[in-house]
Protein backbone atom coordinates (compact mmCIF):
# COMPACT_ATOMS: atom_id res chain seq x y z
CA UNK A 1 0.00 0.00 0.00
CA UNK A 2 1.37 3.33 -0.54
CA UNK A 3 0.83 6.19 1.99
CA UNK A 4 1.65 9.74 1.62
CA UNK A 5 4.60 10.09 4.24
CA UNK A 6 7.84 11.07 3.34
CA UNK A 7 11.01 8.33 3.96
CA UNK A 8 15.01 8.82 3.66
CA UNK A 9 14.54 5.61 1.21
CA UNK A 10 17.20 5.85 -1.71
CA UNK A 11 17.01 6.53 -5.02
CA UNK A 12 18.50 5.66 -8.19
CA UNK A 13 20.23 7.30 -10.83
CA UNK A 14 21.25 7.44 -14.23
CA UNK A 15 24.79 8.07 -13.12
CA UNK A 16 24.89 5.17 -11.12
CA UNK A 17 23.25 2.21 -12.91
CA UNK A 18 26.32 3.83 -15.96
CA UNK A 19 28.71 3.75 -13.40
CA UNK A 20 27.40 -0.05 -12.68
CA UNK A 21 26.90 -0.86 -16.22
CA UNK A 22 30.43 0.32 -16.90
CA UNK A 23 32.05 -1.54 -13.69
CA UNK A 24 30.46 -4.72 -14.85
CA UNK A 25 28.64 -5.07 -11.82
CA UNK A 26 25.65 -5.76 -13.99
CA UNK A 27 24.23 -6.12 -17.13
CA UNK A 28 21.43 -3.61 -19.20
CA UNK A 29 19.18 -6.77 -19.28
CA UNK A 30 19.37 -7.41 -15.58
CA UNK A 31 19.00 -3.78 -15.14
CA UNK A 32 15.91 -3.37 -17.47
CA UNK A 33 14.21 -6.79 -16.43
CA UNK A 34 14.69 -5.58 -12.86
CA UNK A 35 12.62 -1.98 -14.06
CA UNK A 36 10.18 -4.40 -15.94
CA UNK A 37 9.46 -6.33 -13.16
CA UNK A 38 8.79 -3.10 -10.74
CA UNK A 39 6.23 -1.67 -13.65
CA UNK A 40 4.24 -5.38 -13.51
CA UNK A 41 3.96 -4.48 -9.74
CA UNK A 42 2.98 -0.99 -9.78
CA UNK A 43 1.79 0.19 -13.41
CA UNK A 44 -1.93 -0.98 -12.59
CA UNK A 45 -2.36 1.26 -9.29
CA UNK A 46 -0.23 4.21 -10.79
CA UNK A 47 -1.84 3.85 -14.21
CA UNK A 48 2.62 5.78 -15.45
CA UNK A 49 2.65 4.08 -18.30
CA UNK A 50 0.27 3.51 -21.68
CA UNK A 51 2.22 1.25 -23.54
CA UNK A 52 5.20 -1.27 -22.34
CA UNK A 53 6.59 -4.00 -24.59
CA UNK A 54 9.22 -6.12 -22.48
CA UNK A 55 10.61 -7.93 -25.58
CA UNK A 56 11.50 -5.07 -27.36
CA UNK A 57 12.96 -3.29 -24.68
CA UNK A 58 14.78 -6.68 -24.10
CA UNK A 59 15.93 -6.96 -27.46
CA UNK A 60 17.16 -3.02 -27.37
CA UNK A 61 18.88 -4.01 -23.69
CA UNK A 62 21.05 -7.09 -25.31
CA UNK A 63 22.20 -5.02 -28.21
CA UNK A 64 23.25 -2.50 -25.63
CA UNK A 65 25.15 -5.17 -23.83
CA UNK A 66 27.12 -6.41 -26.69
CA UNK A 67 27.61 -2.68 -27.75
CA UNK A 68 29.64 -2.90 -24.40
CA UNK A 69 31.28 -6.25 -24.95
CA UNK A 70 32.40 -4.63 -28.11
CA UNK A 71 34.15 -1.73 -26.70
CA UNK A 72 31.62 0.61 -27.98
CA UNK A 73 29.53 1.66 -25.10
CA UNK A 74 28.84 5.37 -25.11
CA UNK A 75 28.15 7.24 -21.39
CA UNK A 76 24.38 6.36 -20.88
CA UNK A 77 24.40 2.89 -23.22
CA UNK A 78 22.33 -0.17 -21.75
CA UNK A 79 20.62 2.79 -18.82
CA UNK A 80 17.12 2.61 -19.67
CA UNK A 81 14.82 5.30 -19.61
CA UNK A 82 10.84 6.24 -20.44
CA UNK A 83 9.63 8.03 -23.37
CA UNK A 84 6.56 10.58 -22.71
CA UNK A 85 3.80 8.77 -25.30
CA UNK A 86 4.01 12.23 -27.39
CA UNK A 87 7.31 11.42 -29.05
CA UNK A 88 7.13 9.19 -32.18
CA UNK A 89 9.00 5.77 -31.50
CA UNK A 90 9.26 3.67 -34.72
CA UNK A 91 7.22 0.12 -34.19
CA UNK A 92 5.61 1.37 -30.91
CA UNK A 93 1.64 2.47 -30.40
CA UNK A 94 2.00 6.29 -29.98
CA UNK A 95 -1.29 7.71 -28.23
CA UNK A 96 -0.46 10.99 -26.89
CA UNK A 97 -3.17 10.12 -24.60
CA UNK A 98 -5.66 10.05 -27.19
CA UNK A 99 -8.72 8.20 -27.93
CA UNK A 100 -7.91 9.93 -31.55
CA UNK A 101 -4.50 7.98 -31.96
CA UNK A 102 -5.55 5.10 -29.94
CA UNK A 103 -4.18 2.44 -32.43
CA UNK A 104 -1.80 4.40 -33.83
CA UNK A 105 1.91 3.05 -34.72
CA UNK A 106 4.41 5.40 -35.34
CA UNK A 107 6.23 4.65 -38.74
CA UNK A 108 9.55 6.79 -37.79
CA UNK A 109 11.03 8.27 -34.56
CA UNK A 110 11.40 11.61 -32.95
CA UNK A 111 14.71 13.52 -33.13
CA UNK A 112 14.75 12.44 -29.09
CA UNK A 113 13.93 9.33 -29.61
CA UNK A 114 16.84 8.50 -32.19
CA UNK A 115 18.90 9.87 -30.47
CA UNK A 116 18.43 8.16 -27.03
CA UNK A 117 18.38 4.92 -28.97
CA UNK A 118 21.77 6.24 -30.96
CA UNK A 119 23.36 6.17 -27.31
CA UNK A 120 22.34 2.82 -26.61
CA UNK A 121 19.10 3.58 -24.34
CA UNK A 122 16.85 1.00 -23.45
CA UNK A 123 12.94 2.28 -23.66
CA UNK A 124 11.18 0.81 -20.76
CA UNK A 125 7.91 2.43 -22.77
CA UNK A 126 5.63 5.04 -23.39
CA UNK A 127 4.11 7.06 -20.25
CA UNK A 128 0.65 8.35 -19.63
CA UNK A 129 -0.23 12.15 -20.39
CA UNK A 130 -2.65 14.56 -20.59
CA UNK A 131 -4.72 14.33 -23.95
CA UNK A 132 -2.14 15.91 -26.69
CA UNK A 133 -0.24 17.59 -23.81
CA UNK A 134 -3.68 20.05 -22.53
CA UNK A 135 -3.40 19.73 -19.03
CA UNK A 136 -2.19 20.25 -15.69
CA UNK A 137 -3.30 16.55 -13.85
CA UNK A 138 -3.21 13.82 -16.13
CA UNK A 139 -6.71 13.43 -15.70
CA UNK A 140 -7.37 14.48 -19.47
CA UNK A 141 -6.05 11.42 -20.49
CA UNK A 142 -8.36 8.76 -22.71
CA UNK A 143 -6.66 6.27 -20.85
CA UNK A 144 -7.35 7.25 -17.42
CA UNK A 145 -5.35 9.59 -14.75
CA UNK A 146 -1.82 8.44 -13.31
CA UNK A 147 -1.74 8.50 -9.27
CA UNK A 148 0.68 10.82 -7.30
CA UNK A 149 3.19 7.91 -5.47
CA UNK A 150 3.23 10.11 -2.75
CA UNK A 151 -0.29 10.22 -2.29
CA UNK A 152 -2.50 7.70 -4.63
CA UNK A 153 -5.68 9.84 -4.07
CA UNK A 154 -4.04 12.97 -5.43
CA UNK A 155 -2.83 14.04 -9.19
CA UNK A 156 0.91 13.74 -10.33
CA UNK A 157 0.05 16.93 -12.37
CA UNK A 158 0.52 17.54 -16.04
CA UNK A 159 0.83 17.15 -18.69
CA UNK A 160 3.86 14.99 -18.16
CA UNK A 161 2.37 13.16 -15.36
CA UNK A 162 2.73 9.19 -16.49
CA UNK A 163 6.87 10.39 -16.84
CA UNK A 164 6.99 12.25 -13.28
CA UNK A 165 5.21 9.44 -11.42
CA UNK A 166 7.27 6.98 -12.82
CA UNK A 167 10.22 8.74 -11.93
CA UNK A 168 9.35 8.92 -8.19
CA UNK A 169 7.92 5.84 -8.03
CA UNK A 170 11.08 4.21 -9.38
CA UNK A 171 9.32 2.84 -12.35
CA UNK A 172 12.01 4.10 -14.72
CA UNK A 173 15.31 5.96 -13.55
CA UNK A 174 14.71 9.13 -15.70
CA UNK A 175 11.95 9.94 -18.71
CA UNK A 176 11.37 12.03 -21.45
CA UNK A 177 9.00 15.19 -21.21
CA UNK A 178 7.37 18.05 -22.86
CA UNK A 179 6.41 21.62 -21.25
CA UNK A 180 4.53 24.00 -23.67
CA UNK A 181 3.22 25.61 -20.05
CA UNK A 182 5.43 23.82 -17.24
CA UNK A 183 4.30 20.63 -18.34
CA UNK A 184 7.64 18.89 -17.26
CA UNK A 185 7.91 21.53 -14.66
CA UNK A 186 4.58 21.56 -12.89
CA UNK A 187 4.45 17.58 -12.35
CA UNK A 188 8.35 17.28 -11.52
CA UNK A 189 7.55 19.72 -8.63
CA UNK A 190 4.49 17.49 -7.34
CA UNK A 191 6.00 13.97 -7.76
CA UNK A 192 9.37 15.54 -6.03
CA UNK A 193 11.55 14.81 -8.93
CA UNK A 194 14.01 16.97 -10.97
CA UNK A 195 12.62 18.44 -14.14
CA UNK A 196 14.18 20.70 -17.13
CA UNK A 197 12.83 22.42 -20.16
CA UNK A 198 15.69 23.71 -22.24
CA UNK A 199 15.74 27.43 -23.83
CA UNK A 200 13.42 27.20 -27.07
CA UNK A 201 15.07 25.62 -29.93
CA UNK A 202 17.82 23.42 -28.21
CA UNK A 203 15.96 19.97 -28.40
CA UNK A 204 14.69 19.31 -31.97
CA UNK A 205 10.65 19.10 -32.22
CA UNK A 206 10.71 16.68 -34.78
CA UNK A 207 8.60 13.75 -34.11
CA UNK A 208 6.90 15.35 -31.24
CA UNK A 209 3.06 15.56 -31.34
CA UNK A 210 2.08 19.55 -31.84
CA UNK A 211 0.21 21.37 -29.72
CA UNK A 212 1.78 24.91 -29.63
CA UNK A 213 4.66 25.12 -31.85
CA UNK A 214 5.82 28.33 -30.67
CA UNK A 215 5.49 27.16 -27.36
CA UNK A 216 6.30 23.48 -27.41
CA UNK A 217 9.96 22.51 -26.24
CA UNK A 218 11.10 18.79 -24.47
CA UNK A 219 13.42 18.53 -21.97
CA UNK A 220 14.34 15.26 -19.26
CA UNK A 221 13.13 14.36 -16.02
CA UNK A 222 15.24 12.28 -12.95
CA UNK A 223 16.00 12.41 -9.93
CA UNK A 224 19.34 14.46 -9.64
CA UNK A 225 20.41 17.72 -11.41
CA UNK A 226 23.61 15.74 -12.59
CA UNK A 227 21.51 13.25 -14.03
CA UNK A 228 19.31 15.97 -16.08
CA UNK A 229 22.40 17.35 -17.68
CA UNK A 230 23.60 13.66 -18.97
CA UNK A 231 20.31 12.96 -20.31
CA UNK A 232 20.01 16.47 -22.06
CA UNK A 233 23.73 15.68 -23.67
CA UNK A 234 21.88 13.32 -25.27
CA UNK A 235 18.74 14.61 -26.48
CA UNK A 236 19.70 18.48 -27.34
CA UNK A 237 21.59 19.36 -30.53
CA UNK A 238 20.60 20.63 -34.00
CA UNK A 239 17.56 19.28 -36.19
CA UNK A 240 17.54 20.53 -39.87
CA UNK A 241 14.22 18.59 -39.68
CA UNK A 242 12.37 21.09 -37.54
CA UNK A 243 12.99 24.43 -38.53
CA UNK A 244 13.17 26.09 -35.38
CA UNK A 245 16.21 24.07 -34.53
CA UNK A 246 18.92 26.13 -33.60
CA UNK A 247 22.68 25.55 -34.55
CA UNK A 248 25.17 25.78 -31.85
CA UNK A 249 27.98 23.65 -30.79
CA UNK A 250 27.53 20.87 -28.72
CA UNK A 251 28.04 21.19 -24.99
CA UNK A 252 28.47 19.03 -21.91
CA UNK A 253 25.84 20.54 -19.98
CA UNK A 254 27.46 19.19 -16.64
CA UNK A 255 30.74 20.88 -16.94
CA UNK A 256 29.94 23.60 -14.55
CA UNK A 257 28.34 21.47 -11.74
CA UNK A 258 30.87 21.82 -9.00
CA UNK A 259 31.15 25.38 -9.32
CA UNK A 260 30.98 27.38 -6.21
CA UNK A 261 28.28 29.34 -5.57
CA UNK A 262 29.49 32.54 -3.94
CA UNK A 263 28.91 35.70 -5.63
CA UNK A 264 25.68 33.99 -7.54
CA UNK A 265 22.86 36.85 -7.85
CA UNK A 266 19.32 34.88 -7.41
CA UNK A 267 16.44 37.42 -8.44
CA UNK A 268 13.66 37.01 -6.54
CA UNK A 269 10.44 38.53 -8.51
CA UNK A 270 8.45 40.54 -6.52
CA UNK A 271 5.52 38.85 -8.58
CA UNK A 272 6.16 34.98 -7.62
CA UNK A 273 5.82 35.67 -3.98
CA UNK A 274 2.28 37.48 -3.80
CA UNK A 275 -0.33 35.73 -2.69
CA UNK A 276 -1.30 33.69 -5.30
CA UNK A 277 1.01 30.67 -3.08
CA UNK A 278 0.02 28.28 -0.04
CA UNK A 279 1.68 28.95 2.92
CA UNK A 280 3.42 25.57 2.76
CA UNK A 281 4.99 26.28 -0.57
CA UNK A 282 5.85 29.40 0.63
CA UNK A 283 7.60 27.85 3.65
CA UNK A 284 9.55 25.57 1.85
CA UNK A 285 10.32 28.39 -1.05
CA UNK A 286 11.86 30.73 1.82
CA UNK A 287 13.89 27.73 3.28
CA UNK A 288 15.00 26.81 -0.31
CA UNK A 289 16.50 30.70 -0.81
CA UNK A 290 18.00 30.91 3.12
CA UNK A 291 20.04 27.66 2.20
CA UNK A 292 21.50 29.37 -0.97
CA UNK A 293 22.35 32.37 1.03
CA UNK A 294 24.44 29.79 2.95
CA UNK A 295 26.03 28.82 -0.03
CA UNK A 296 27.02 32.14 -0.87
CA UNK A 297 24.23 33.61 -3.30
CA UNK A 298 22.69 37.15 -2.54
CA UNK A 299 19.26 37.52 -3.39
CA UNK A 300 18.08 40.41 -5.27
CA UNK A 301 14.47 41.91 -5.72
CA UNK A 302 13.44 42.17 -9.17
CA UNK A 303 10.07 42.68 -10.93
CA UNK A 304 8.26 41.26 -14.01
CA UNK A 305 5.80 43.70 -13.95
CA UNK A 306 3.39 41.62 -16.80
CA UNK A 307 3.68 38.15 -15.32
CA UNK A 308 -0.11 38.79 -14.28
CA UNK A 309 -0.59 38.53 -17.86
CA UNK A 310 0.76 35.07 -18.89
CA UNK A 311 -2.22 33.03 -18.58
CA UNK A 312 -4.50 35.30 -20.50
CA UNK A 313 -2.01 35.24 -23.11
CA UNK A 314 -1.00 32.02 -23.19
CA UNK A 315 -4.58 31.16 -23.24
CA UNK A 316 -4.73 32.94 -26.56
CA UNK A 317 -1.62 31.82 -28.22
CA UNK A 318 -1.28 27.92 -27.21
CA UNK A 319 -5.06 27.22 -28.12
CA UNK A 320 -4.48 29.25 -31.69
CA UNK A 321 -1.09 27.10 -32.43
CA UNK A 322 -3.46 24.16 -31.23
CA UNK A 323 -6.43 24.76 -32.99
CA UNK A 324 -4.23 24.83 -36.44
CA UNK A 325 -2.37 21.81 -35.46
CA UNK A 326 -4.95 19.56 -34.44
CA UNK A 327 -6.55 20.35 -38.07
CA UNK A 328 -4.77 17.61 -39.20
CA UNK A 329 -6.68 14.76 -37.04
CA UNK A 330 -9.48 14.27 -40.28
CA UNK A 331 -10.20 10.52 -39.84
CA UNK A 332 -8.58 10.19 -42.97
CA UNK A 333 -4.95 9.49 -43.14
CA UNK A 334 -4.42 8.02 -39.90
CA UNK A 335 -6.59 8.19 -36.25
CA UNK A 336 -9.77 7.93 -34.94
CA UNK A 337 -12.93 7.80 -37.76
CA UNK A 338 -16.34 8.01 -36.53
CA UNK A 339 -18.34 4.40 -37.37
CA UNK A 340 -21.52 6.25 -38.88
CA UNK A 341 -21.29 9.37 -41.23
CA UNK A 342 -22.93 11.16 -44.10
CA UNK A 343 -20.95 13.22 -46.59
CA UNK A 344 -17.05 14.14 -46.16
CA UNK A 345 -17.83 17.12 -43.52
CA UNK A 346 -19.76 15.11 -41.53
CA UNK A 347 -17.40 12.56 -41.34
CA UNK A 348 -14.33 15.23 -40.22
CA UNK A 349 -16.85 16.67 -37.82
CA UNK A 350 -18.34 13.13 -35.91
CA UNK A 351 -14.57 11.81 -36.17
CA UNK A 352 -13.24 14.69 -34.69
CA UNK A 353 -16.26 15.23 -32.27
CA UNK A 354 -15.42 11.47 -31.13
CA UNK A 355 -11.56 11.02 -31.30
CA UNK A 356 -11.36 14.69 -29.02
CA UNK A 357 -11.44 14.70 -25.71
CA UNK A 358 -13.64 17.60 -23.52
CA UNK A 359 -10.18 19.77 -22.90
CA UNK A 360 -8.84 19.22 -26.15
CA UNK A 361 -12.08 20.49 -27.93
CA UNK A 362 -12.30 23.18 -25.53
CA UNK A 363 -9.10 24.64 -26.27
CA UNK A 364 -9.53 24.02 -30.39
CA UNK A 365 -12.70 26.00 -30.22
CA UNK A 366 -10.99 28.62 -27.94
CA UNK A 367 -8.04 28.86 -30.86
CA UNK A 368 -10.51 28.87 -33.46
CA UNK A 369 -12.68 32.02 -32.40
CA UNK A 370 -9.43 33.79 -31.45
CA UNK A 371 -8.39 33.66 -35.10
CA UNK A 372 -11.74 33.68 -36.88
CA UNK A 373 -12.53 36.88 -38.58
CA UNK A 374 -13.29 39.76 -36.62
CA UNK A 375 -11.21 38.94 -33.49
CA UNK A 376 -7.71 38.15 -34.95
CA UNK A 377 -5.86 41.75 -34.11
CA UNK A 378 -7.94 41.90 -30.63
CA UNK A 379 -7.06 38.45 -29.19
CA UNK A 380 -4.28 36.62 -31.17
CA UNK A 381 -2.12 39.81 -32.35
CA UNK A 382 -2.54 41.41 -28.55
CA UNK A 383 -1.37 38.25 -27.24
CA UNK A 384 1.42 38.63 -29.32
CA UNK A 385 2.46 42.30 -28.19
CA UNK A 386 2.05 41.19 -25.02
CA UNK A 387 4.15 38.20 -25.26
CA UNK A 388 7.08 40.99 -26.41
CA UNK A 389 6.55 42.68 -23.07
CA UNK A 390 6.40 39.76 -20.39
CA UNK A 391 9.77 38.33 -22.52
CA UNK A 392 11.35 42.29 -22.06
CA UNK A 393 10.60 42.19 -18.35
CA UNK A 394 12.99 38.71 -18.08
CA UNK A 395 15.54 40.47 -20.10
CA UNK A 396 15.45 43.66 -17.93
CA UNK A 397 15.40 41.04 -14.47
CA UNK A 398 18.31 39.30 -15.99
CA UNK A 399 20.81 42.50 -15.96
CA UNK A 400 20.26 42.80 -12.21
CA UNK A 401 20.63 38.79 -11.56
CA UNK A 402 22.38 34.96 -12.75
CA UNK A 403 19.00 33.05 -11.86
CA UNK A 404 15.82 33.86 -11.02
CA UNK A 405 13.75 31.35 -8.64
CA UNK A 406 10.36 30.74 -7.12
CA UNK A 407 7.72 28.97 -6.86
CA UNK A 408 7.33 26.15 -9.37
CA UNK A 409 3.35 25.01 -8.34
CA UNK A 410 1.25 27.29 -6.44
CA UNK A 411 0.16 24.53 -4.19
CA UNK A 412 1.74 20.95 -3.43
CA UNK A 413 -0.53 17.90 -5.47
CA UNK A 414 -4.18 18.61 -5.24
CA UNK A 415 -6.36 15.66 -5.11
CA UNK A 416 -8.22 14.07 -8.54
CA UNK A 417 -11.20 15.66 -9.43
CA UNK A 418 -10.59 18.56 -7.12
CA UNK A 419 -9.93 20.70 -10.26
CA UNK A 420 -11.75 19.24 -13.20
CA UNK A 421 -14.61 20.88 -13.31
CA UNK A 422 -13.48 24.31 -13.59
CA UNK A 423 -10.90 24.96 -16.47
CA UNK A 424 -9.62 28.38 -15.58
CA UNK A 425 -8.92 27.22 -11.99
CA UNK A 426 -6.79 24.27 -13.62
CA UNK A 427 -5.08 26.71 -15.60
CA UNK A 428 -4.15 28.72 -13.01
CA UNK A 429 -1.77 25.86 -11.39
CA UNK A 430 0.99 26.92 -14.61
CA UNK A 431 0.94 30.42 -13.01
CA UNK A 432 4.65 30.54 -12.00
CA UNK A 433 5.81 28.36 -15.24
CA UNK A 434 4.12 29.67 -18.23
CA UNK A 435 5.87 33.25 -18.44
CA UNK A 436 8.73 31.16 -18.73
CA UNK A 437 7.21 29.46 -22.43
CA UNK A 438 6.07 32.85 -23.48
CA UNK A 439 9.55 33.97 -22.99
CA UNK A 440 11.08 31.06 -24.61
CA UNK A 441 13.46 30.71 -21.56
CA UNK A 442 14.55 27.63 -19.66
CA UNK A 443 13.41 26.55 -16.49
CA UNK A 444 13.47 23.56 -14.28
CA UNK A 445 12.10 22.34 -11.05
CA UNK A 446 13.94 20.65 -8.28
CA UNK A 447 12.73 19.40 -4.52
CA UNK A 448 13.11 21.83 -2.06
CA UNK A 449 10.98 20.22 0.76
CA UNK A 450 7.57 19.05 1.98
CA UNK A 451 4.18 20.70 2.57
CA UNK A 452 1.11 19.73 4.37
CA UNK A 453 0.60 15.83 4.49
CA UNK A 454 4.01 15.12 3.56
CA UNK A 455 3.80 16.19 -0.17
CA UNK A 456 6.50 17.22 -2.40
CA UNK A 457 7.35 20.89 -3.15
CA UNK A 458 9.54 22.02 -5.92
CA UNK A 459 11.80 25.28 -5.88
CA UNK A 460 11.68 27.18 -9.75
CA UNK A 461 15.12 27.73 -11.76
CA UNK A 462 14.52 30.44 -14.50
CA UNK A 463 17.96 30.93 -16.30
CA UNK A 464 19.10 33.81 -18.88
CA UNK A 465 18.94 32.06 -22.64
CA UNK A 466 21.60 28.97 -23.48
CA UNK A 467 22.38 29.08 -19.23
CA UNK A 468 21.48 25.66 -18.75
CA UNK A 469 24.90 24.42 -17.73
CA UNK A 470 24.79 27.32 -14.82
CA UNK A 471 21.28 26.21 -13.71
CA UNK A 472 22.42 22.46 -13.70
CA UNK A 473 25.58 23.78 -11.60
CA UNK A 474 23.00 25.87 -9.38
CA UNK A 475 20.60 22.88 -8.40
CA UNK A 476 23.68 20.42 -8.12
CA UNK A 477 25.35 22.94 -5.68
CA UNK A 478 21.57 22.66 -3.42
CA UNK A 479 21.77 19.12 -4.25
CA UNK A 480 25.16 18.56 -2.43
CA UNK A 481 24.01 20.43 1.08
CA UNK A 482 20.40 19.09 0.85
CA UNK A 483 18.85 15.30 0.18
CA UNK A 484 14.88 16.31 -0.40
CA UNK A 485 15.91 15.08 -3.87
CA UNK A 486 16.88 12.03 -2.38
CA UNK A 487 13.59 10.88 -0.49
CA UNK A 488 11.03 8.37 -2.27
CA UNK A 489 7.64 7.68 -1.52
CA UNK A 490 7.43 4.78 0.91
CA UNK A 491 6.69 1.42 -0.08
CA UNK A 492 7.46 2.59 -3.58
CA UNK A 493 11.26 1.63 -4.08
CA UNK A 494 11.69 -2.34 -3.89
CA UNK B 1 -17.40 40.34 -23.82
CA UNK B 2 -20.06 37.46 -23.62
CA UNK B 3 -20.32 34.93 -26.14
CA UNK B 4 -23.29 33.74 -27.63
CA UNK B 5 -24.56 30.19 -28.20
CA UNK B 6 -24.16 31.15 -32.06
CA UNK B 7 -20.80 32.17 -31.19
CA UNK B 8 -20.00 28.29 -30.31
CA UNK B 9 -21.80 26.77 -32.82
CA UNK B 10 -19.93 28.88 -35.50
CA UNK B 11 -16.86 28.02 -33.81
CA UNK B 12 -17.60 24.54 -33.80
CA UNK B 13 -18.58 24.42 -37.65
CA UNK B 14 -15.45 26.13 -38.32
CA UNK B 15 -13.25 23.43 -36.56
CA UNK B 16 -14.94 20.61 -37.88
CA UNK B 17 -16.10 19.23 -34.47
CA UNK B 18 -20.02 18.29 -34.17
CA UNK B 19 -21.13 19.41 -31.49
CA UNK B 20 -25.12 19.58 -30.17
CA UNK B 21 -26.95 21.97 -28.45
CA UNK B 22 -26.45 20.65 -24.70
CA UNK B 23 -22.81 20.26 -25.39
CA UNK B 24 -22.95 23.72 -27.12
CA UNK B 25 -25.21 25.20 -23.95
CA UNK B 26 -21.90 23.42 -21.75
CA UNK B 27 -19.52 24.56 -23.76
CA UNK B 28 -20.80 28.31 -23.62
CA UNK B 29 -20.46 28.40 -19.92
CA UNK B 30 -17.12 27.61 -19.83
CA UNK B 31 -15.87 29.25 -22.59
CA UNK B 32 -17.04 32.57 -20.70
CA UNK B 33 -15.09 31.94 -17.91
CA UNK B 34 -12.14 31.07 -20.13
CA UNK B 35 -12.90 34.13 -22.42
CA UNK B 36 -13.00 36.70 -19.06
CA UNK B 37 -9.73 35.42 -18.01
CA UNK B 38 -8.76 36.58 -21.50
CA UNK B 39 -10.31 39.63 -20.99
CA UNK B 40 -7.81 40.66 -19.28
CA UNK B 41 -5.15 41.18 -21.60
CA UNK B 42 -7.46 44.29 -22.84
CA UNK B 43 -6.48 46.49 -19.85
CA UNK B 44 -2.99 46.84 -20.97
CA UNK B 45 -1.61 49.67 -23.67
CA UNK B 46 0.53 47.93 -26.25
CA UNK B 47 0.37 50.22 -29.13
CA UNK B 48 3.96 50.64 -30.79
CA UNK B 49 4.95 47.22 -29.58
CA UNK B 50 6.02 44.47 -32.25
CA UNK B 51 3.99 41.47 -32.14
CA UNK B 52 6.44 37.92 -31.38
CA UNK B 53 5.98 35.01 -32.45
CA UNK B 54 9.01 33.01 -31.34
CA UNK B 55 11.46 33.74 -28.75
CA UNK B 56 14.60 33.46 -30.74
CA UNK B 57 14.89 35.62 -34.08
CA UNK B 58 15.31 32.73 -36.71
CA UNK B 59 16.02 32.48 -40.36
CA UNK B 60 13.94 30.32 -41.79
CA UNK B 61 17.11 28.22 -43.49
CA UNK B 62 17.20 27.26 -47.02
CA UNK B 63 17.67 23.71 -48.30
CA UNK B 64 18.35 22.19 -51.55
CA UNK B 65 15.44 20.97 -53.50
CA UNK B 66 15.87 17.17 -53.79
CA UNK B 67 14.25 14.33 -52.76
CA UNK B 68 14.99 12.96 -49.38
CA UNK B 69 12.60 10.36 -48.76
CA UNK B 70 11.69 7.10 -50.20
CA UNK B 71 8.35 6.12 -51.03
CA UNK B 72 6.95 4.26 -47.73
CA UNK B 73 3.19 4.65 -48.94
CA UNK B 74 1.93 0.70 -47.29
CA UNK B 75 3.67 1.78 -43.70
CA UNK B 76 2.12 5.34 -44.05
CA UNK B 77 -1.27 3.49 -45.18
CA UNK B 78 -0.90 1.09 -42.49
CA UNK B 79 -2.32 3.31 -39.93
CA UNK B 80 -5.54 4.94 -42.25
CA UNK B 81 -8.70 4.21 -41.26
CA UNK B 82 -9.82 2.79 -44.79
CA UNK B 83 -7.78 2.94 -48.38
CA UNK B 84 -8.15 0.44 -51.03
CA UNK B 85 -5.34 0.21 -54.06
CA UNK B 86 -3.15 2.62 -52.12
CA UNK B 87 -5.41 5.73 -52.31
CA UNK B 88 -7.25 6.76 -49.23
CA UNK B 89 -10.98 6.34 -48.95
CA UNK B 90 -13.65 9.47 -48.07
CA UNK B 91 -17.10 9.77 -49.07
CA UNK B 92 -18.15 10.81 -52.46
CA UNK B 93 -17.04 14.21 -53.24
CA UNK B 94 -18.53 14.76 -56.71
CA UNK B 95 -21.93 13.23 -57.59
Amino acid sequence: MLVAAPSAMSITTLQQIANRLAAGECSSVEVTQDYINKINELNKSLGCYITIDAERSLTQARAADARRAAGKAGALTGVPLAHKDIFCAKGWLTTCGSKMLGNFVAPYDAHVVERCDTEGMVTLGKTNMDEFAMGSSNETSHFGPVRNPWDVTRVPGGSSGGSAAAVAAGLAPAATGTDTGGSIRQPAALTGICGLKPTYGLVSRYGMIAFASSLDQAGPMAHTAADLGLLLNVMAGHDPRDSTSLQRPAEDYNRDLEKPLKGLRIGLPREFFGDGMSADVRRATDAAIAEYQKLGAQPVEVSLPNMGLSVPVYYVLAPAEASSNLSRFDGVRYGHRAAEYGDLLDMYKRSRAGGFGAEVKRRILIGTYVLSHGYYDAYYIRAQKLRRLIAQDFAQAFKACDVIMGPTSPTTAFRLGEKSADPVQMYLSDIYTIAVNLAGLPGMSIPCGFGEGGLPVGLQIVGNYFDEARMLNVAHQYQLATDWHRRAPRGVTA
Amino acid sequence: MTLKLDDVRRAAHLARIAIDDTEAEATLAQLDRVFSLIGQMQAVDVSGIEPMAHAQDLMLRLRDDRVTEGNQRELFQSSAPETEAGLYLVPKVIE
